[in-house]
């Protein structure tokens, strides 16, 4: 088990220069999940951490180690890869102990590595199979037994979920979680499906265009998003976003207004010093819209309903602002009826529409 | 965790060692580079030293007294038998062979390709099968046959007989290339076509041919270099009138009488050489693409 | 390449009944029949009924001119007889192992070194294959002058003051075959590094990164892991380079004329010698039978274990 600490690191790929001078501190047993879209340079940041990716500047320690320049095997890590990447040709546990081999490891020691990795995954029974010869989930638990027996202090996920369908993905993203709890290794994952990184993460940097957005525990990415692409991206479904202006309400207050409607913000916490006539956007997650007989905004008329089964998706406009509002799948509410919604002061998230940062 | 950042710790990029593993690397590949351009590098200082030279100096070096007289010997004075006319009548009667020849087999290729892979007839993948397999068996086992039937046509020993030869066994290499890339196309683009009742023919003048530039530069380089570069149908099949560029080279070099000019002999080789090489070096990837498409496909 | 799409394949059914159907579907096919005609007249003349007729002309006792007997086995036993073609038929051996085994090996290392991000590599690549774009005649010729003795490599050699060095094995009976394999792994071998680099390229990046992580060096990832993948592609090389060997001919002819003496026959120019120089055409028929099993021989586990393979995938 260590901690992994980047220092001032920059990456050269594609002679673009990725992340300037990032520090990022992942401690001891945590399990950090990089989310973005792709392109984001989540992969090459894991690439760099595992070495190998060579950075232009900075330090990269593990455990307290310095391996900025030290070989991938040297560096105390394993990794998973999107394609598997299983040794062709090779039997399941060859696929396991042909690291340790290489490394020279004892025999009865690579034989009860390979035994303990297998009952931890499930897989003593492929053991002799090779891997065209397994089916999708299998391989990639292969995949992942052959980082086990690295015993390696920090653990490295890209994307390893994402060639898989939804059924097996839900099972194996319980696995890594269970995996993370039994070993309390530190676990670095790469993955673009937000619903991995809420579920997996301790905490989840997200990252878009090679630079992180937001550093944070699931709970703050999703109830306090650092700015505009944060919110958008991390939920779904997605938030609505209205726009609007930031005027002076009162003595000391603000409130937020539309063509068609004003909220008074008495509640809102921000973050920054509101500048009178601020152009901005207000976003609300669905279910935190409450439709009601008597609310912050009326006017609403429902265009369509849409019934996910544990719940349903309201979908109400009034004038160019088309919101989602979630409810009970029991809801009595039917399209052209029309609506009064209330807007929670400490579920709003308003952000400034130039840079998109959070108020 | 607070390690302050100095200067003497690992930092950035690793300090860049020229290991042993490298220079063996560049040693072996260096070494290989040297192993193919010898021949054409000797063949072409060789072609550039008066007489004299060739017998007396180093194979290797370049020409003391640099001279083009062996070229021009070679191209227009060099003697096969008693005919002295250099290796230009072959250069000729190559150009004569290739053009006829390459526009038909192309074109044959493309037609077969199209007919066995938009349309089921049956039988057709047997027939193909026997083609592809036929590509495998040496020249010798057809000769003599072929021999027989084109002088009952009365037409062997002539440029048609060898265009015609040039086509026939060009056929599989063809063929096989156009199928693959007419299968590789969107069937819906064929369907649609169909459904605008489209015909046989007219699919394919104006909805696949236009598409097929790239398969027809590849096969253009193919038939190109292989044709030019045929030496047994040339000797067999197109009579003394006719003889290819490799067929006349062959004749002048090996068949000299006295002492032999090896300038105007290695001359004469590289002109002959020159046309494939022209077609290797102008067409880079397509080259390969080539070669990729006939052999691993194949 | 077995498994092509025939979208005609779709049902013509659906526009009417069977009994409609049928003559449509033949008309509409007419012409893709048409234009199947000059292949199937190909196919049925030359590759079939040529090969099926020089295969019968074997049997005769045809010499000058064919003749329609029934002579048995009377060619084969003459040609097995045949000092010139026995001793064509062990060069056809050592040239063929000794080539192919070259090819792949050296092939195999070209493509592996250039895989090294080497600076250059374009210009390597270009120097690798360009001898695959000349005729075997011209290759033939360049070695035939580069190992001449009086005034080729052995001469050079010589000069530079080792006196004693002989290299004249184009000129000495038991050691030209070996030049002329020489002569061919430098004309092919290119072909194969292209080939195998292709495959090399081909192979997932996850699978050298899992390497590294797992410390497994460089060489080995190229035998246990590249080299299986890229395992088809080494049996085609395989495949070409042997075809390649059967119809191995001008090189011998540009190179060393079979000679000296008949050191250096190949079955080919035996039977081209004794088509057209000796007038026996049934000992070359004969011949030619013999090359015909030998490709057959060749081919036949090829083919097989292709076929094999796709129809086992398919159930």
């Amino acid at each position: 088990m260590a901690e992994v600490s980047l220092r001032d690191i920059s990456v050269a790929f594609h002679s673009l220069t990725v992340f300037d001078h990032l520090d990022l501190d992942i401690e001891e047993g945590e399990f950090l999940v990089l989310l973005g879209p792709s392109g984001c340079g989540k992969s090459t940041l894991l690439n760099a951490i595992a070495g190998l990716l060579e950075v232009e500047t900075g330090q990269i320690w593990i455990g307290g180690r310095n391996v900025t320049w030290e070989e991938p095997k040297d560096r105390g890590i394993a990794m998973v890869f999107q394609s598997y990447a299983l040794y062709p040709r090779m039997s399941v546990r060859n696929n396991l102990s042909f690291g340790l081999r290489m490394a020279g490891t004892a025999k009865d020691e690579i034989a009860r590595r390979v035994a303990k990795a297998a009952a931890m995954l499930q897989i003593d029974h492929l053991l002799d199979r090779r891997p065209d010869q397994l089916s999708g989930g299998q391989r990639q638990r292969v995949a992942i037994g052959r980082a086990l027996v690295r015993d390696a202090d920090v653990f490295l996920f890209d994307e390893p979920l994402s060639n898989l369908d939804a059924q097996l993905r839900n099972e194996l993203r319980v696995e890594i979680k269970r995996l993370h709890q039994q070993l309390g290794s530190t676990m670095i994952y790469v993955t673009h499906d937000q619903i991995e990184a809420l579920t997996l993460a301790d905490r989840i940097a997200v990252m878009k265009d090679l630079k992180i957005q937001q550093l944070a525990s699931p709970q703050e990415i999703y109830h306090r998003p650092a700015n505009r692409f944060v919110a958008g991206f991390v939920g779904s479904p997605r938030m609505n976003f209205v726009d609007g202006r930031l005027l002076p309400d009162g003595e000391s207050g603000w409130r937020f207004t539309t063509d068609s409607h004003v909220l008074r913000l008495g509640g809102y916490a921000f973050d920054g010093q509101p500048q009178p006539g601020q152009e901005v956007t207000l976003g609300i997650r669905p279910e935190h819209l409450q439709p009601a007989d008597a609310g912050d905004w009326d006017g609403f008329v429902v265009e369509m309903t849409e019934p996910m089964g544990a719940d349903t998706l309201v979908w109400a406009r009034s004038g160019p602002d088309l919101l989602a509002v979630r409810t009970g799948s029991d809801t009595a509410i039917t399209a052209g009826s029309s609506l009064t919604l209330g807007l929670p002061q400490d579920r709003i998230s308003l952000f400034d529409r130039k840079d998109g940062r959070r108020l | 965790m607070t390690t302050p950042l100095t200067a003497n710790v690992p930092s950035g990029r690793r300090p860049r060692r020229v290991g042993i593993a490298r220079i063996g690397i560049y040693a072996f590949l260096l070494t290989s580079a040297a192993f193919f351009l010898l021949p054409l590098w000797i063949m072409v200082t060789t072609s550039l030293k008066p007489r004299a030279e060739v017998w007396e100096g180093n194979i290797l070096a370049l020409p003391a007294e640099f001279t083009v007289e062996p070229w021009i010997k070679a191209w227009s004075e060099a003697c096969t038998g008693l005919d002295c006319n250099g290796i230009s009548v072959g250069f000729w009667n190559s150009v004569q062979i290739l053009i006829p020849s390459l526009v038909l087999s192309i074109l044959a290729g493309a037609v077969n390709g199209y007919a066995l892979s938009f349309w089921r007839v049956r039988g057709a993948n047997l027939l193909f099968g026997i083609l592809l397999a036929g590509a495998f068996i040496p020249y010798q086992v057809f000769l003599y046959p072929l021999v027989r039937l084109f002088s009952q046509a009365g037409i062997y020993n002539s440029l048609a007989c060898i265009v015609i030869v040039h086509v026939v066994f060009g056929m599989p290499i063809m063929t096989l290339l156009f199928r693959n890339f007419y299968a590789s196309l969107p069937v819906e683009l064929f369907n649609a076509a169909r459904i605008d009742g489209g015909g046989f023919w007219t699919i394919f003048t104006h909805v696949l041919l236009p598409m097929s530039a790239p398969i027809i530069v590849v096969a253009t380089i193919l038939q190109v270099t292989g044709i030019w570069n045929d030496f047994i149908f040339g000797l067999t099949f197109a009579g003394r009138e006719n003889l290819p560029m490799t067929v006349q080279l062959n004749n002048i070099v090996n068949s000299t009488q006295g002492e032999r000019a090896y300038n105007v002999d290695m001359a004469a080789t590289i002109l002959t050489a020159l046309v494939p090489l022209a077609v290797y070096f102008l067409s880079g990837r397509w080259f390969v693409r080539g070669i990729a498409a006939g052999a691993v496909k194949g | 390449m077995v498994t092509a799409r025939s979208p005609a394949a779709a049902s013509p059914r659906m526009l009417g009944g069977r009994a409609d159907a049928r003559p449509a579907r033949w008309r509409r096919q007419l012409g893709a029949k048409l234009a199947l005609l000059p292949l199937t007249a190909v196919v049925i003349v030359v590759y079939l009924g040529c090969m099926l007729w020089t295969v019968r002309l074997s049997f005769s006792s045809s010499k000058l001119l064919p003749v329609g007997d029934w002579a048995g086995l009377q060619q084969y036993e003459r040609l097995f007889a045949n000092d010139r073609f026995l001793l064509s038929a062990i060069n056809i051996g050592i040239f063929g192992v000794l080539f192919i085994g070259g090819c792949l090996v050296f092939g195999f290392l070209l493509a592996v070194f250039i895989d090294q991000r080497v600076r250059a590599e374009g210009v390597l690549r270009t120097v690798f294959l360009f001898p695959h774009a000349m005729s075997l005649v011209v290759t033939g010729l360049a070695w035939q002058w580069f190992l001449n003795p009086t005034l080729g490599l052995q001469k050079l050699v010589r000069d530079l003051g080792f006196a004693g060095f002989t290299f004249d094995w184009i000129v000495n009976q038991q050691m030209v075959i070996y030049t002329l394999v020489i002569a061919g792994i430098w004309q092919a071998s290119g072909l194969v590094m292209a080939i195998l680099l292709a495959g090399l390229r081909g192979v997932d990046e996850d699978l050298w990164k899992a390497a590294r992580v797992d410390g497994i060096p460089a060489w080995r990832v190229y035998l246990s892991i590249a080299l299986p993948l890229i395992g088809p592609m080494v049996v085609t090389a395989t495949v070409l380079l042997a075809v390649q060997v059967v119809k191995l001919y001008d090189l011998v002819v540009a190179m060393t004329r079979g000679g000296p003496g008949i050191a250096s026959e190949v079955p080919a120019k035996f039977v081209m010698d004794h088509l057209f120089e000796r007038n026996n055409i049934g000992l070359a028929t004969a011949a030619a039978s013999m090359m015909l099993v030998t490709v057959v021989a060749i081919l036949a586990p090829w083919i097989y274990a292709r076929y094999v393979r796709e129809t086992g995938r398919r159930t």
